[in-house]
């Protein structure tokens, strides 16, 4: 059997996809791990003070600390809780974002799965999140823990419909569910100047879906102490908090490609332009947090089904009717 | 209101003016269910226990337990002379502990019939009030947190920081100050203290707008605020409610100026009303006071009379205490009304008992009533624009 028959078959194509998944694992590893030191010090510079200074220069080694102090910590399962669901639910929170990601272009070839529903299984990947949400705080056996699951699953009914309202307007103009292919349609234009309107709307949706504050009712601290993960320690609470800065991480890749046209830019390299957007989003998602005071439940609620949803309606209708007049 | 005066009226014109809307809906009902909150929770803002009976999202009734935090002082007290005492009236409410000082003092002095220099009284009253800003800031960032902006926090520990620097110079300590003694201060004011007070001040108002562009002003702190908790004038005066909570619902009283203690009746300075005595008008009326406060510090500041020395007039460590008196005095602490009860009994150093009435025992005491109906959420606000503060409650 010569090499080349060898790399074109199917078992040189799972080799491939292994390495290549490996790869972009570590690499959101390295990105949350980033993202929380990010967090730290804007929150930090927000809050007139230095954020982390002690561990390593310029406190740059703060999270690996952490990382590794979770990880020895003694894995406390309390004895009341629904075992099977309490030790699923944190595997079951850190995948969805992982998966998702290989479905973000990153560059103009530099895409690990490009499918013609990529946007459609994005979201759809996105709302598992609050499915491990509701068996973390029903598991737990902690009416905190129940209460945040609740809200959870109220919250992201709310807002699911809304953010995939908003993301039709860059669908219809592009004519296509491939995330690729919507940002090939931006060569031009970036669609946040077209769909302003729907920009805004998926910013506040993507926000309130990452359960961020001022929508981050499931895990109101001054009200139930920690949500859904009250009774989760060590390695377990990291997956949680992992999950959620993959999650923002996913949803800025999304905002970025569905409106400041993913990796188009003169000059630059696409990857580069590509990281530059996605860390706009983010600083923007980390500064709304360190601003705002929290919404109230059925507020949030109102918020989402009588504000954004006919808000969502209105954008594509009037996306429809100037395409048609077009 | 009338028109604006002060940097918090101005900042909040707009939001005032704007009507109310708050409708508690509820048309599914669940199974009850109670949580305890506390004692070790995020936002009980130490040692309080509150079992909170919920439909769902809605409080059904709040029941607060108190004692966590029971030191005995005023039993303790009774051991104690005059002199010896104050120091526990630092720790029944360490977050304004000049007022606390204050209070018990004049207690002291009114029993035993003590004189105070008149430059002793001058800078206790601003103590009292630097004390009072503190302590409205230190609530300012907490009232922020129990609604789950983390940055007010900083912002006001930034300013409160400076207030204990002030207090640093004077006395040597930071929180717990037993500064002010029967008789007068402990000492006087150190060089220059005077200057840097003044310019703590203007640097203190220079930053309040920071504080209401940030919080005052965010759309979200006031769906989360206004017409929320809300107490009448009658209901006010019924659960005892003093000090801002009581101000809020537009009774206009200030021990301060209706039964005035040392220089007070000397000094012009405004008492903020509210007119609905919702949770947001109580958090508009402790900004407003912090302004008024700076009033009252400057103009103590320009008429402080006397020569540096003339700041206490000595009382002996075993001070008597004539027998068969007792007295009630009253002072406007941070929090409201806080009277010191005395009795001599038969005399000699020691008091026969003491009785600290504190506000926020009071105040905690209508959380049940304004919190029912509302959400969670609500409830947090609610008490955190009560500005409880719990070794107070417990002492």
């Amino acid at each position: 059997m010569d090499i080349a028959a060898l790399l074109a078959s199917e078992w040189a194509q799972l080799a491939l996809y292994a390495v290549a998944g490996f790869v972009l694992l570590n690499v959101m590893l390295g990105i949350v791990t980033f993202l929380v030191l990010m967090e730290r010090k804007v929150s930090g510079w927000m809050q007139v003070r230095l954020g982390p200074m002690e561990i390593g220069p310029w406190g740059i080694l703060v999270t690996v600390a952490d990382a590794i102090k979770l990880m020895t910590k003694q894995d406390v399962v309390p004895r009341h809780v629904d075992r099977f669901v309490f030790r699923l639910a944190p595997a079951l929170i850190a995948l969805p974002p992982l998966i998702a990601v290989s479905l973000v272009p990153f560059g103009k070839n530099l895409i690990f799965a490009d499918t013609s529903v990529a946007l459609l299984l994005v979201l759809a990947l996105t709302s598992l999140t609050s499915m491990a949400i509701l068996m973390a705080g029903w598991g737990s056996n902690n009416k905190y823990s129940l209460l945040g699951g609740v809200r959870s699953a109220a919250q992201d009914l709310s807002y699911e419909v809304a953010l995939i309202f908003a993301a039709l307007g860059p669908v219809m103009l592009a004519g296509s569910l491939s995330l690729q292919d919507i940002v090939k349609a931006q060569g031009g234009v970036w669609f946040v100047f077209l769909q302003p309107l729907g920009f805004i709307l998926f910013l506040i949706a993507g926000i309130a879906e990452l359960n961020r504050t001022p929508f981050d009712i499931p895990e109101a601290e001054s009200e139930i102490v920690a949500g859904y993960h009250t009774e989760y320690s060590g390695m377990r609470f990291a997956l949680f908090f992992m999950a959620e800065y993959a999650n923002m991480f996913l949803v800025s890749c999304i905002v970025a490609t569905l409106f400041l046209g993913g990796w188009q830019g003169p000059v630059l390299p696409g990857v580069l332009w590509f990281v530059l957007k996605v860390f706009a989003v983010i600083f923007v998602i980390m500064w709304v947090r360190w601003t705002f005071p929290r919404f109230r439940v059925d507020q949030l609620m109102t918020f989402g089904w009588k504000v954004l949803v006919p808000l969502g309606l209105l954008n594509i209708l009037l996306t429809g009717g100037v395409m048609l007049l077009v | 209101m009338t028109a604006p005066e002060t940097i918090a009226e101005r900042m909040a014109k707009d939001v005032i003016e704007q009507p109310v809307r708050h409708e508690v809906t509820r048309d599914l009902w669940t199974d009850d269910f109670n949580v305890n909150i506390g004692p070790q929770h995020p936002s009980t803002h130490g040692v309080l226990r509150l079992v909170v009976t919920l439909d769902g999202e809605v409080v059904k009734k709040v029941q607060p337990y108190c004692g966590y935090l029971h030191r005995s002082i005023e039993k303790i007290s009774e051991n104690r002379t005059l002199l010896q005492l104050v120091c526990f009236s630092d720790r029944v409410d360490y977050v304004a502990a000049m007022n606390a000082n204050l209070a018990v003092c004049l207690a002291g002095e009114k029993i035993a019939g003590i004189e105070v220099p008149e430059r002793g009284q001058y800078i206790r009253v601003i103590m009292a009030e630097l004390n009072r800003i503190a302590s409205h800031l230190l609530w300012f960032g907490d009232f922020g947190l129990n609604l789950g902006a983390g940055t007010p926090f900083f912002y006001a520990f930034r300013e409160r920081e400076q207030v204990i620097n002030l207090f640093e110079e004077v006395c040597g300590n930071r929180l717990t100050y037993n500064y002010i003694r029967p008789g007068g201060v402990a000492f006087d004011l150190p060089e220059k203290w005077v200057e840097r007070c003044q310019s703590f001040l203007d640097y203190f108002l220079t930053k309040l707008p920071e504080y209401h562009r940030l919080v005052t002003n965010n759309p979200i702190f006031q769906v989360r605020t206004r017409g929320i908790g809300v107490v009448t004038r009658e209901e006010a005066l019924n659960w005892g409610l003093s000090g801002p909570s009581l101000r809020g619902s537009g009774v206009d009283f200030d021990v301060r100026r209706d039964d005035p203690y040392e220089v007070y009746a000397n000094l012009k300075f405004r008492v903020p009303l509210g007119t609905r005595g919702d949770t947001f008008e109580r958090y508009l009326c402790r900004m407003m006071e912090m302004e008024s406060s700076v009033d009252i510090i400057r103009q103590c500041l320009e008429k402080l009379p006397g020569a540096q020395g003339g700041h206490a007039k000595k009382v002996s460590m075993l001070a008597r205490i004539p027998a068969n008196r007792e007295v009630l005095v009253r002072t406007e602490a941070p929090r409201g009304e806080m009277s010191v009860y005395m009795c001599s009994g038969t005399g000699g150093p020691k008091p026969w008992r003491v009785k600290y009435r504190t506000a926020s025992f009071a105040n905690l005491a209508a959380l049940d009533q304004l919190s029912r109906g509302y959400k969670i959420a609500d409830l947090m606000a609610i008490f955190g624009s009560l500005d409880v503060v719990i070794p107070e409650i417990d002492r």
